[in-house]
């Protein structure tokens, strides 16, 4: 408000050699390339959620929309709670409640072994710490896609298919936690420790007291981080639940693309969009609000 | 209360850097001892040992009456104050100070009393609920003191703690400390490589280099007779100038050919290093030794005049009323200047 | 390790313990049988294995479709790298210079990043559809007839669409936080050296640049090797037919749709020594280059 009255009376009292504006094109141009990337990443997503409001017969005969159609709550709806859309056994509830299991089960679970392993790594003088440190690190250079068959052999003779346990843990085994916060402990100044042990603090209460509340923002990136990777995860849930209970949302987009390829019916396009943005919408707003967490933590962990 | 004794006590690193000799030395009960010397010169892992921070490779490390080579850090009853103060960020000012306390077990009432009372001692009652990132430097390194207080130990130990602060703040806190520690009459070691700080603050001073002791004395005997051509030059601003000459028949000799007065070598015959320090010889038209001035600093209180004598360089501080110019000027010695080391190990001479 | 460890033996090794027994059970062992079995040869139901040395290995070099496949990840990866990188980094470079609005920019450049790639490619599936897809319709009006799931190249280049559509987020968040984090001094001295904000750019900021660069580039590299599965499974509808295919894919058609264990573990260890390599390439050449320039 301020600026807006002094350049009011700058122009009454002096308006003979007040300058005119200079257009900056350079600057409308930086807006022009930016919105055309924003457009990018957004109009696609727009049109399957505009989609979702669509009944099939429109949508097979036209293809996406861009309008809004009446079937909004109704698609929804189906797509929730009815059994047998595209699976038989299981409604968009069950398989939202298994991606929350699959992503917190991950997030929780990496962020708890990650930051056990790098503590010992970091804090205790260890004859063996290279050696369990070269160990781990390893896993970050072979992602689960290279070494998928034996994995899934490993797990149907542990007889851990269709469980949640080998839905989950076989995925932890990759250190980027332990890699991130090993890399963040290590950048804790070294007084903090030799303070604490004047302290009196021994490795629990060190640990406790000291260096779980200094990684909260840590924590917090990484939970989003990890969060958003389980919950995306694919080829491992696929492969490991035959079990349509256990079906995750993203899982649950094969069985749509799959009746997509029968083409023996119309495939109902309206809840197929409408249970793509339920899978997505989750992780998507996690990463929206807490983004400045989330930036960090991916940038800060690769370095 | 206790005091300090270091036996034999050497450190190498296992990559097999001897990081210090063995070194032997006692610090008497409630005095404070500065250990000073250039970076790298083994005066914080010294520290370390004695904290129990750093093991400790031979010898053995006693506080008051106790050996405390196995005792951990917590149990020796120490207080440390470091360069970074190592405040822990997300506790606030008083719980960072009671932290120690309630490791001990001791109940929340008398930590808090505890607490109030060096908080009191330190101007820092109206911070105690605030986080150490709220706090200015010279703030946060009160409350580092306030931590080491709290717990009412044997021993300080301080490592470079005001090397963060600015230098009026710096002066102001050296004397906040020395103060302090009068006051509470505990023993305590202090690193820092500032020899000012040493030369001020110290009960008896360590001089270190290389991991080796050079010197174990008063700030004053440290000044008035150095041990080594180390120490002269690193005790004392501007520090002392050190001069290659020769000596035969009973007299010193500078590359010039001029003869150096005072200077008395028992015998000694080849080559020598002459000490003189800046503020010990001044301008006098009868003076025995030429300087040729190149450059005049020009300090307030004081000039530095800078030059070459008999072709090595040569200071000489004069008082501001005192006129200077360059070219050249003859120089006279005060009594008790010169100090005569050998030249080949630079250890003191007479 | 703090110079302060604690000394304590037991309690790291306890600390220690889940991460090492996960990653013994789910990834050495895994990784180990395959690399034994790759020298092996199983029959149709599994029951006996014979050691063939390396044959499965000899054989992958042989066919056509593994061949195929192999040229095809290459062009992929390329193609999928230059464009999610060079997009972003013109989206970054805008992101950084604005002032006005810059962080909804951000934001509605980077929410793409929690999109699944099976959903992302789902998207594809419903922009690329033969008969109804937008985007075939688009093309239609120019005259081209855009046949996904049957032209070879078109399937192609909708997954190469899809993938850079989902890498970008990733590379244009690295890119930024690179860009900001080039000192103010360093612009500044920069605008007074010189005038001219194209020579600016390609003197100062993108040497700056270049470690963010090569490490996006290894990433882009795994992204295009790796990730991209759920987006081809879709796009393919998960009937690989003649379909381009990446080697990721291959493994696991062979594996688990053809039942040759010996094959797809063999393709697994070739696709190991190609991680192996990338990772070494970026550890030895890379990270010494980069520190400096």
């Amino acid at each position: 408000m301020a600026d807006i009255t002094d350049t009011n009376v700058h122009t009454t009292t002096s308006a003979t050699t007040r300058r005119p504006k200079r257009i900056r094109w350079d600057h409308i141009g930086d807006h022009a390339v930016l919105i055309a990337g924003a457009l990018l990443m957004l109009v696609p997503v727009y049109m399957v959620f505009a989609t979702s409001s669509w009944d099939a017969i429109t949508v097979h005969r036209e293809g996406m929309q861009f309008g809004f159609g009446d079937q909004l709550v109704e698609n929804y709806n189906a797509a929730l709670l009815e059994y047998g859309g595209f699976t038989d056994s299981v409604n968009g509830l069950t398989m939202l409640g298994n991606s929350l299991i699959l992503g917190l089960g991950f997030a929780i679970g990496k962020i708890i072994v990650g930051m056990m392993a790098a503590y010992a790594i970091v804090y205790f003088r260890l004859k063996f710490a290279t050696l369990a440190f070269w160990m781990i690190f390893t896993t970050l250079l072979l992602p689960l896609e290279v070494r998928i068959l034996p994995s899934y052999e490993v797990i149907s003779w542990m007889n851990l298919g269709n469980t949640y346990t080998g839905l989950i843990v076989p995925l932890i085994a990759s250190a980027t936690a332990t890699f991130f916060f090993r890399q963040f402990f290590r950048s804790i100044p070294e007084e903090l420790i030799e303070a604490a042990r004047i302290d009196g603090a021994g490795p629990v209460k060190f640990f406790i007291d000291i260096l779980v509340p200094l990684s909260k923002t840590m924590i917090a990136a990484m939970f989003i981080i990890m969060f958003v990777f389980g919950w995306n995860q694919y080829l491992w849930p696929t492969l490991i639940t035959t079990d349509e209970s256990l079906f995750t949302l993203v899982r649950g987009i094969r069985q749509i693309v799959q009746s997509y390829a029968d083409g023996s019916e119309t495939p109902d396009y309206g809840q197929a969009a409408a249970l793509a943005i339920i899978a997505m919408t989750p992780p998507v707003l996690i990463v929206v609000f807490f983004q400045n967490w989330f930036v960090k933590g991916l940038t800060e962990s690769d370095k | 209360m206790a005091q300090v004794t270091l036996n034999q006590v050497r450190k190498v690193y296992p990559n097999g850097a001897e990081a210090l000799e063995p070194s032997t030395f006692t610090i008497p009960d409630g005095e404070l001892c500065v250990l000073v010397g250039p970076s790298g010169c083994g005066k914080s892992t010294m520290l370390r040992m004695v904290a129990g921070l750093e093991d400790i490779t031979e010898g053995e490390i006693s506080i008051g009456d106790r050996i405390v080579n196995d005792i951990d850090p917590a149990d020796r009853n120490i207080a440390m104050v470091f360069q970074n103060y190592a405040l822990y960020p997300h506790m606030t000012v008083a719980r960072n100070m009671g932290y120690g306390l309630k490791n001990r077990g001791m109940d929340k009432g008398q930590i808090a009393a505890k607490v109030r009372e060096a908080a009191e001692m330190l101007n820092l009652t109206e911070f105690l609920d605030r986080r150490p990132s709220q706090l200015s430097g010279g703030q946060r390194q009160r409350v580092a003191m306030g931590r080491a207080i709290v717990r009412e130990p044997d021993l300080f130990l301080f490592d470079e703690p005001l090397s963060n602060l600015d230098a009026k703040l710096r002066n102001q806190m050296r004397i906040e400390i020395r103060a302090l520690q009068r006051r509470l009459g505990t023993t305590a070691m202090y690193v820092t490589h500032d020899q000012v700080e040493a030369m001020t603050m110290a009960d008896r001073i360590i001089v270190l280099s290389n991991g080796h002791i050079e010197q174990i004395g008063t700030p004053n005997e440290i000044y008035e007779h150095p041990a080594s051509t180390f120490v002269a030059s690193f005790m004392g601003a501007p520090p002392m100038n050190l001069l290659e000459a020769d000596a035969a028949q009973g007299r010193v000799t500078l590359k010039n050919g001029e003869v150096v007065p005072q200077a008395s070598v028992n015998g000694h015959a080849g080559a020598v290093t002459v000490g003189i320090r800046p503020e010990d010889i001044m301008p006098s038209p009868q003076g025995d030794l030429t300087l040729d001035v190149d450059i005049i600093e020009e300090l307030g209180a004081q000039r530095l005049l800078h030059g070459q004598m008999g072709g090595q360089a040569f200071s000489v501080a004069v008082p501001k009323d005192q006129e200077a110019s360059t070219g050249e000027m003859r120089l006279a010695l005060k009594p008790n200047a010169v100090h005569l080391f050998d030249a080949d190990q630079g250890r003191r001479l007479g | 390790m703090k110079r302060a460890a604690f000394g304590h033996i037991g309690f790291p090794i306890l600390l220690l313990l889940p991460q090492l027994v996960i990653i013994a059970i789910f990834f050495y062992w895994p990784a180990a049988y395959a690399v034994q079995s790759s020298f092996y040869a199983q029959d149709m139901f599994g029951f006996t294995s014979t050691f063939v040395g390396l044959e499965n290995y000899t054989r992958l070099a042989g066919a056509t479709n593994y061949v195929n496949a192999l040229n095809f990840t290459v062009i992929f990866t390329v193609l999928v790298t230059f464009f999610s990188l060079t997009i972003a980094l013109l989206l970054a470079v805008k992101a950084d210079k604005v002032i006005r609005g810059a962080k909804t920019y951000r934001t509605l450049l980077m929410w793409v990043y929690a999109i699944a790639p099976p959903v992302a490619g789902l998207i594809g599936v419903m922009l690329f559809d033969q008969s109804r897809g937008n985007l075939t319709q688009f093309l239609a009006s120019f005259g081209y007839e855009f046949r996904l799931g049957v032209n070879y190249w078109d399937t192609a280049s909708a997954m190469i669409a899809v993938s850079v559509w989902k890498q970008i987020p990733v590379n244009f968040i690295f890119f930024l936080s690179g860009l900001q984090a080039i000192p103010r001094s360093v612009r500044e001295a920069a605008l007074i050296d010189n005038r001219s904000g194209t020579s600016r750019f390609w003197d100062i900021t993108f040497p700056l640049l270049a470690p963010t660069g090569f490490f996006l580039l290894i990433i882009n590299i795994t992204y295009s090797l790796f990730d991209t599965f759920g987006i081809i499974d879709t796009l393919v509808k998960s009937e690989p037919g003649n379909n381009p295919l990446t080697l990721v894919y291959r493994v696991y058609v062979d594996g688990f749709r053809g039942g040759d264990l010996g094959g797809s573990s063999a393709q697994s260890v070739v696709l190991m020594i190609l991680v192996l390599i990338l990772t070494i390439v970026q550890f030895r050449f890379l990270e010494r280059r980069i520190h400096y320039t």
